[in-house]
């Protein structure tokens, strides 16, 4: 394998980690400061999605599209806050599954009430598309190059927020003792709906960034959320900086696994075969590289929570 | 549940009085099919085709009852046995998808039902897993890649590319490309059933040397493909299979797919009576262009429709016979079934073109007259 084939795929997996990251952040932070199991991030990325190709179709611009997408998912998910997740916080964890599973379905059949079966069209802007030749001869894509930088700027961000803002020492707080803050006078709820809305947006903004590269259609939040679920546990639960790094972790092991495997089991078998073998293999990688973070530190990477 | 009910009353009023009158429909099918989830518009195609035609053929005495499998081999299989045992369907159809298809259909025949697919068509159940009952109405899986390694050959591909998903469609696509393909292979590659993100196999193909790329993915997962190689300035030619570039998915890709040539029996500018009225019908009926799996659930509907004027569904051997002389008049022309009660019939090539704001095909030649699949040979039917 040639270098720059090399260089290409790990800006491959470098592009699929940031925008894991973009997911995982909300679920992460939902996980670690309301310790509730959201099954339903993947439905607000998909509303995200969907509103960003709803407002990409009536205006024809992409950054409209992208603020749609925001407000969007963030409407959805302060809505489905203060009406569902409320009332799930007390509950135990199985209840919680159970309703935002339940939220899911809900949002995948009002989806298509709405929007129909048959996917959507979102593309990408002119002025992103088409490739660009970094230095070493590399042609890559200049969306996936501003996609990479949109998440490590989102990445920054939060982690100004968290760590330099009042909200952030709130948030924070929250996860450490949720009881002492709100005896401190801080609203709790205000700042429960506040966070869920913040997740959700970033949600939000993910699916509509993937999407004008994918395909936006009902259903496609639930495979990126297994993967966030893979980042979170990886990068420890409630922690940012986990989840970035959880999130390239995984992106990286997953891009260059499903590309180095089969290549190795070429040099020893025939092309079908090994092609057959090694992506079936490269598939498992991820599941592989989480088990054996858990084994080596069961709270994950950077995990609080004992 | 409330779709079922839904749908048979849509049923009832189409067949109007005469079932009512007799007490009981002559016959009732059972149809299985993908309506939720991701491939849930490949479903919802081949169901509005095939009421398209029920409702067309008015009073046939034939009661349909629809449910959706969720695109999971565990429901379908649920959904199966409620059928066969408490709903008492005599022919069973609609999967969409080759694995569900394999854990379905298997089992319908050997307690005596007939199947009729309207789209999978596993290499397994065309060999020696055929079966007397099972009739194809579609394609075997392999025909359309066939199709599309015969076109690379006339066009002078010599190193292609290929890729398709990990599971047993993705492999007998591959396979059925090879088949007819002479060149050789710069890469084969096996991508995850579902995935989105090809930026790793397109980035391989562009290494590769390749002169031209064959893919078979399906659904969401070609729209992905075809915008991400679009904006990845690689301008190789691409081939494939229609699956990517039917009617409810080409306005989701744009002008990405314009100009890719792609296989089908089936399009909506073949030139017969039938294929005309079921175009403009389907369109005046729905609101929108019909797909091949539009197509081939209105084939499916009028193939039942003309057998069960013929033959009591209670007379197997009879009713039987009366399917495999295939009287309709099929959207796609001439239509026979082989041996292995697999088509016979011409795979077409199609261009991605645009009419007006639509997306569409046009045909530009043919790839295979009056093919039939390899698997009829080992088929002891």
């Amino acid at each position: 394998m040639s270098f720059i084939l090399f260089a290409e795929q790990v800006l491959n997996g470098l592009q699929l980690g940031v925008m894991l990251f973009v997911m995982a952040a909300g679920l992460t932070l939902v996980f670690g400061v309301m310790g509730l199991i959201n099954l339903a991030h993947g439905s607000l990325y998909m509303v995200g999605a969907f509103a960003a190709a709803a407002v990409a179709g009536l205006t024809g611009s992409f950054v409209l599209a992208l603020v749609a997408a925001l407000a969007a998912a963030a409407a959805a998910g302060a809505l489905v806050e203060m009406l569902v997740i409320r009332r799930l916080y007390n509950r135990d964890h199985l209840d919680q599954v159970l309703a935002t599973f339940a939220l899911i379905l809900i949002f995948s059949e009002g989806t298509r009430w709405i929007f129909g079966s048959f996917p959507l069209f979102l593309n990408i802007p002119d002025y992103l598309s088409g490739p660009v030749t970094l230095p070493g001869g590399i042609q890559y894509p200049l969306y996936r190059l501003t996609l990479i930088a949109i998440g490590l700027a989102i990445a920054g961000g939060l982690f100004l927020l968290i760590s330099r803002t009042r909200l952030g020492i709130q948030i924070r707080a929250g996860e450490n003792d949720r009881e002492m803050i709100a005896a401190l006078g801080v609203d709790i709820s205000k700042l429960y709906t506040i966070v869920f809305a913040l997740g959700a947006a970033l949600a939000g903004l993910a699916g509509a960034l993937v999407g004008a590269i994918q395909s936006v259609q009902v259903g496609m939040g639930e495979p990126v959320l297994i993967l966030a679920f893979v980042v979170i546990v990886i990068g420890g639960i409630g922690s940012i900086k986990g989840a970035l790094i959880g999130a390239i972790l995984v992106g990286l092991t997953d891009t260059l696994g499903g590309v180095l495997l089969p290549e190795l089991f070429k040099t020893f078998m025939d092309n079908a075969a090994a092609s057959s073998i090694g992506s079936a293999l490269a598939s498992m990688l991820i599941y592989i590289l989480m088990a054996c973070v858990l084994i080596v530190k069961p709270t994950g990477l950077f995990g609080a929570r004992t | 549940m409330k779709l079922k009910s839904l749908a048979l009353a849509a049923c009832m009023a189409a067949t109007a009085s005469a079932g009512l009158a007799d007490g009981h429909a002559k016959l009732k099918v059972g149809m299985i099919t993908t309506l939720s989830g991701g491939g849930a518009g490949l479903g919802i195609d081949v169901r509005d085709g095939f009421m398209l035609a029920m409702k067309q053929a008015g009073d046939t005495g034939i009661e349909v009852v629809i449910e959706d499998d969720q695109r999971k081999p565990d429901i379908a299989v649920q959904l199966a046995d409620k059928m066969i045992q408490s709903e008492k369907v005599d022919v069973m159809t609609g999967i969409i998808w080759s694995n569900l298809a394999m854990a379905v259909v298997p089992s319908t025949t050997a307690q005596g039902k007939f199947y009729l697919s309207p789209n999978a068509g596993p290499s397994a159940l065309a060999g020696k897993g055929c079966h007397p009952n099972y009739f194809n109405v579609a394609w075997q899986n392999d025909n359309l890649h066939e199709a599309a390694g015969a076109y690379a050959n006339t066009a002078g591909y010599k190193k292609s590319f290929i890729l398709a998903p990990n599971y047993p469609a993705g492999k007998d696509a591959l396979t059925g490309y090879k088949r007819q393909y002479g060149g050789e292979l710069t890469g084969e590659l096996f991508t995850k059933l579902g995935q989105t993100d090809y930026a790793a196999e397109i980035a391989q193909i562009r290494a590769s040397g390749a002169d031209s790329v064959f893919f078979f993915l399906p659904g969401g997962m070609g729209i992905s493909f075809l915008k991400q190689y679009a904006d990845s300035g690689i301008d190789l030619p691409v081939v494939g299979p229609a699956f990517s570039f039917d009617q409810g998915i080409l306005q989701a890709v744009g002008a990405a797919a314009l100009g890719v040539v792609n296989t089908s029996q089936w399009n909506k500018d073949i030139d017969n009576a039938a294929n005309k009225a079921f175009v403009e019908t389907f369109s005046a009926e729905y609101g929108r262009l019909p797909s091949l799996y539009a197509s081939q659930g209105f084939d499916t509907a009028n193939l039942l429709i003309s057998a069960a004027a013929k033959a009591d569904v209670k007379d197997a051997d009879a009713f039987r016979a009366a399917l495999k002389a295939a009287d309709f008049a099929s959207t796609r022309g001439d239509f026979a079934f082989g041996n292995n009660n697999h088509p016979i019939q011409n795979i077409y090539v199609r261009e991605v073109i645009q009419e007006g704001d639509v997306f569409t095909n046009k045909i530009i030649g043919t790839a295979l007259e009056s093919h039939q699949d390899v698997y009829a040979a080992d088929c002891a039917n």
